[in-house]
C-alpha cells in the first residue's frame, strides 16, 4: 500500500475543480503567517504574487483548461534561485535587495505546470554551510525542535515543508544541501543526476556540483516535481541533452529482484540510532523482496577531502563576480580595487570567505598541483569505486547524515565539525548520481533520521521506487504540531 | 606525509590579497587556524600516490555545445542598468581604476 501523497492529490483536486487554487495558498499564507515567526524558513514570502498566480489557475480550470501537473501546489523556491523582480539574494548581504533580471529555467517551468510559488526561503550564505546558520539573515529552526538546526545549506526549503508552509520546495545540492536537511526536518530530498535539471538561474557556488532538485513531504511527490522541474535546457550547456529519466510510471513497481548494498563506510562514522534505522530500512527492503548485502566502497571514504578543495576551488571563480560593480552591494572607495575588497569585506560572511580564500590557496602557483589536481583525481576514484559497486548492485543504501538534528550553534565555531555532517552525501556529488533521502522514523532523542539510497547516472526512476518502498515501511515520526493544520 | 607545509598566517594574508578580502588581525588568526585544520584533514588526499589516475574536472563530461548562429533576444539593458549600483550614460560607472598621471 502506498503512502499518501499530498501535492499529487491537492493537484488533481485543483485540476478537477473540487478545490480552489486561491483556497489552497490562503491556507499555505495563514500558516506561514503564524509560524514563520519562529521558524524563520523564508527570507521573502510573495503572498500577492501568490494569490496572483492562484487566481489564474482557477481562471484556466473554470475555462475548461488543464493548468498542469502542479495545479494550484504551493512551493517555496530556495533563495538562490532567481526570480524577475523578486529579491534574490543567496542569503548574503553583497546581494541584499538584488531583482534578477530573469526567472531561473526551474521557475519558468514550476509556473507552466501550474504551480503556486509562495517565497524564497533561507539558505547558509551562498549555499555553504549544513545547518542554514551562516545566513546574514539569522537561522531557520528545526519544526521538530526549534532549539535545533534544520540542516543545510537547503534548511529554510527543508523547513518550510516540514512546517505545512508549503508541501513542495526546491533546494540545491551541492555536497547534500537538499538530502542533509531532508533528512534533518523529516521530509524527502532528491539530489538528481548532474546535468538532468537546468542550472539556469541558479547562482553558482561549485558549476561542477551544483544541481536543483525537489522536497516534498512523500517520495511519490517528490517525483512529481522533478517530472515537471527536468529535461533539456539550452540555456544550460551542461544540461543533458538525453532523455530525462521517467519516475512516475515505475514509482510503485516494488523491489522484487533488484539488489542493494548497505554502504559499510556509510555506516562506520554513523551514530549507533542512525545506524539502527538504516539496518531496519535495509531489512524492509529484504522482506519486499530485495537481495540485500553490506559493501564496502573505500573510495568514498576519501570525498569530504576531495570535496572541500574541489568545491572551495570552484567557489572562488564563481563569487569573483561580486565586485560591486554592476549589481548588489557597493561600498565606495576612491579607486575601484579598493571599492572591490570593501564591498566583498563587508558584503560576504565569514563562512564565504573561508571558502573563498581556501579555494584561492588549493590553486595558487606552488599548491595546485598538491591539493586541487591531487583531488581531481580522487574524484576519479570514487567515480570507478561506485561502478565497481553498480557493477553488483542497483543501488546503495546508508545513513543521509551521521547524526539527526544537533543544537543551534553547536558547531558554527567549528568549521572542519560542521563538514563532517556532509560526509554521506558528498560523494555522490562527486560522482555525478543521484541520491534521495526518506524519512525513517526516529534517533533516540525523537528526531527524524533520514536514510539514503543512491544510484548510477540517470537511475532516478529505480531509487525513487526503492524509496517509495522504505517509505511505505518507515516507523512513524511525531509530526511538527504546526503541520497538521493544512494537510489536504 | 609528502604534501606542502601547514598553512601560514602569511599564507592567508596573501590570498585574501588575491580574492580582495580585507582582514582585521583578529580575522587573520581566527581564519590560519581553521584554514589550517581544513587542509590538515586533506592531507589523506595530498599524500596519497595517484600517479597514472587521470584527474575529473565534471562527472557528467559533456563537449563541444554549440547553438545555430541565430539571433536571439537577450536581457533588457534598462533593466540590468536597474540593478547596478552606479551608472553613467547607459553604462555601469566605477571609481578611478588606473593611478593619476605622473
Amino acid at each position: 500500500m502506498s503512502s499518501p501523497r499530498p501535492s499529487t492529490a491537492l493537484a488533481d483536486a485543483v485540476r478537477s475543480g473540487t478545490r480552489s487554487a486561491l483556497d489552497v495558498v490562503e491556507e499555505h499564507l495563514a500558516a506561514i503567517e503564524a509560524g514563520d515567526g519562529e521558524i524563520h524558513a523564508f527570507n521573502l514570502v510573495t503572498a500577492e504574487l501568490a494569490r496572483e498566480q492562484a487566481v489564474a489557475v482557477d481562471r484556466r480550470v473554470a475555462d475548461g483548461d488543464d493548468p498542469g501537473l502542479l495545479a494550484g501546489v504551493p512551493v517555496a523556491l530556495k533563495d538562490n534561485l532567481c526570480t524577475r523582480g523578486v529579491p534574490t539574494t543567496c542569503s548574503s548581504r553583497i546581494l541584499e535587495g538584488w531583482q534578477p533580471p530573469y526567472d531561473a529555467t526551474v521557475v519558468t517551468r514550476l509556473r507552466r505546470a501550474g504551480a503556486v510559488t509562495v517565497g524564497k526561503t533561507n539558505m547558509d550564505e551562498f549555499a555553504m554551510g549544513s545547518s542554514t546558520e551562516s545566513s546574514a539573515f539569522g537561522p531557520t529552526r528545526n519544526p521538530h525542535d526549534a532549539t535545533r538546526v534544520p540542516g543545510g545549506s537547503s534548511g529554510g526549503s527543508a523547513a518550510a515543508v516540514a512546517a505545512g508552509f508549503a508541501p513542495l520546495a526546491l533546494g540545491s545540492d551541492t555536497g547534500g544541501s537538499i538530502r542533509q536537511p531532508a533528512a534533518l526536518c523529516g521530509v524527502v530530498g532528491m539530489k538528481p543526476t548532474y546535468g538532468t535539471v537546468s542550472r539556469y538561474g541558479l547562482v553558482a557556488f561549485a558549476s561542477s556540483l551544483d544541481q536543483i532538485g525537489p522536497l516534498a513531504t512523500s517520495v511519490g511527490d517528490a517525483a512529481l516535481l522533478f517530472d515537471v522541474i527536468g529535461g533539456h535546457d539550452p540555456a544550460d550547456s551542461t544540461s543533458l541533452n538525453r532523455p530525462t529519466p521517467r519516475v512516475l510510471s515505475v514509482l510503485d513497481d516494488g523491489v522484487a529482484g533488484l539488489t542493494v548494498g548497505v554502504l559499510t563506510e556509510f555506516l562506520e562514522g554513523a551514530a549507533p540510532d542512525v545506524v539502527a534505522r538504516t539496518r531496519q530500512a535495509a531489512e524492509a527492503l529484504a522482506a519486499a523482496g530485495a537481495r540485500v548485502e553490506e559493501v564496502s566502497v573505500p573510495e568514498v571514504a576519501l570525498g569530504l577531502s576531495a570535496y572541500y578543495l574541489i568545491a572551495p576551488a570552484e567557489a572562488s571563480s564563481n563569487l569573483a563576480r561580486y565586485d560591486g560593480v554592476r549589481y548588489g552591494l557597493r561600498v565606495d572607495a576612491e579607486d575601484t580595487v579598493t571599492m572591490n575588497s570593501h564591498t566583498r569585506s563587508l558584503g560576504f560572511g565569514d563562512e564565504v570567505k573561508r571558502r573563498i580564500m581556501l579555494g584561492t590557496y588549493v590553486l595558487s602557483a606552488g599548491y595546485m598541483d598538491a591539493y586541487y589536481n591531487q583531488a581531481l583525481r580522487v574524484r576519479t576514484r570514487i567515480i570507478e569505486g561506485f561502478a565497481a559497486a553498480y557493477a553488483r548492485y542497483d543501488v546503495l543504501l546508508g545513513p543521509t547524515a551521521p547524526t539527526t538534528a544537533f543544537p543551534l550553534g553547536a558547531k558554527t565555531g567549528d568549521p572542519l565539525t560542521m563538514y563532517l555532517s556532509d560526509v554521506c552525501t558528498i560523494p555522490s556529488n562527486l560522482a555525478g548520481h543521484p541520491a534521495i533521502s526518506v524519512p525513517f522514523g526516529a534517533g533516540d532523542d525523537g528526531l527524524p533520521v533520514g536514510v539514503q539510497l543512491l544510484g548510477p547516472a540517470l537511475s532516478e526512476g529505480t531509487i525513487l521506487k526503492v524509496a517509495v518502498v522504505v517509505e511505505d515501511s518507515a516507523p512513524a515520526v511525531p509530526s511538527p504540531a504546526r503541520a497538521e493544520a493544512v494537510r489536504p | 606525509m609528502t604534501g606542502p607545509g601547514r598553512l601560514t598566517r602569511d599564507d592567508v594574508a596573501h590570498v585574501a590579497a588575491l580574492a580582495r578580502l580585507e582582514l582585521s588581525e583578529e580575522e587573520l588568526d581566527l581564519f590560519t587556524g581553521q584554514l589550517a585544520e581544513v587542509l590538515d584533514h586533506a592531507a589523506d588526499v595530498a599524500s596519497l600516490d595517484l600517479a597514472g589516475v587521470a584527474p575529473t574536472a565534471h562527472a557528467m563530461a559533456v563537449t563541444n555545445v554549440l547553438r545555430p548562429d541565430e539571433v536571439q533576444p537577450c536581457a533588457d539593458r534598462d533593466e540590468v542598468l536597474a540593478q547596478a549600483p552606479s551608472v553613467e550614460d547607459h553604462r555601469f560607472r566605477v571609481p578611478r581604476i588606473l593611478g593619476e598621471a605622473p
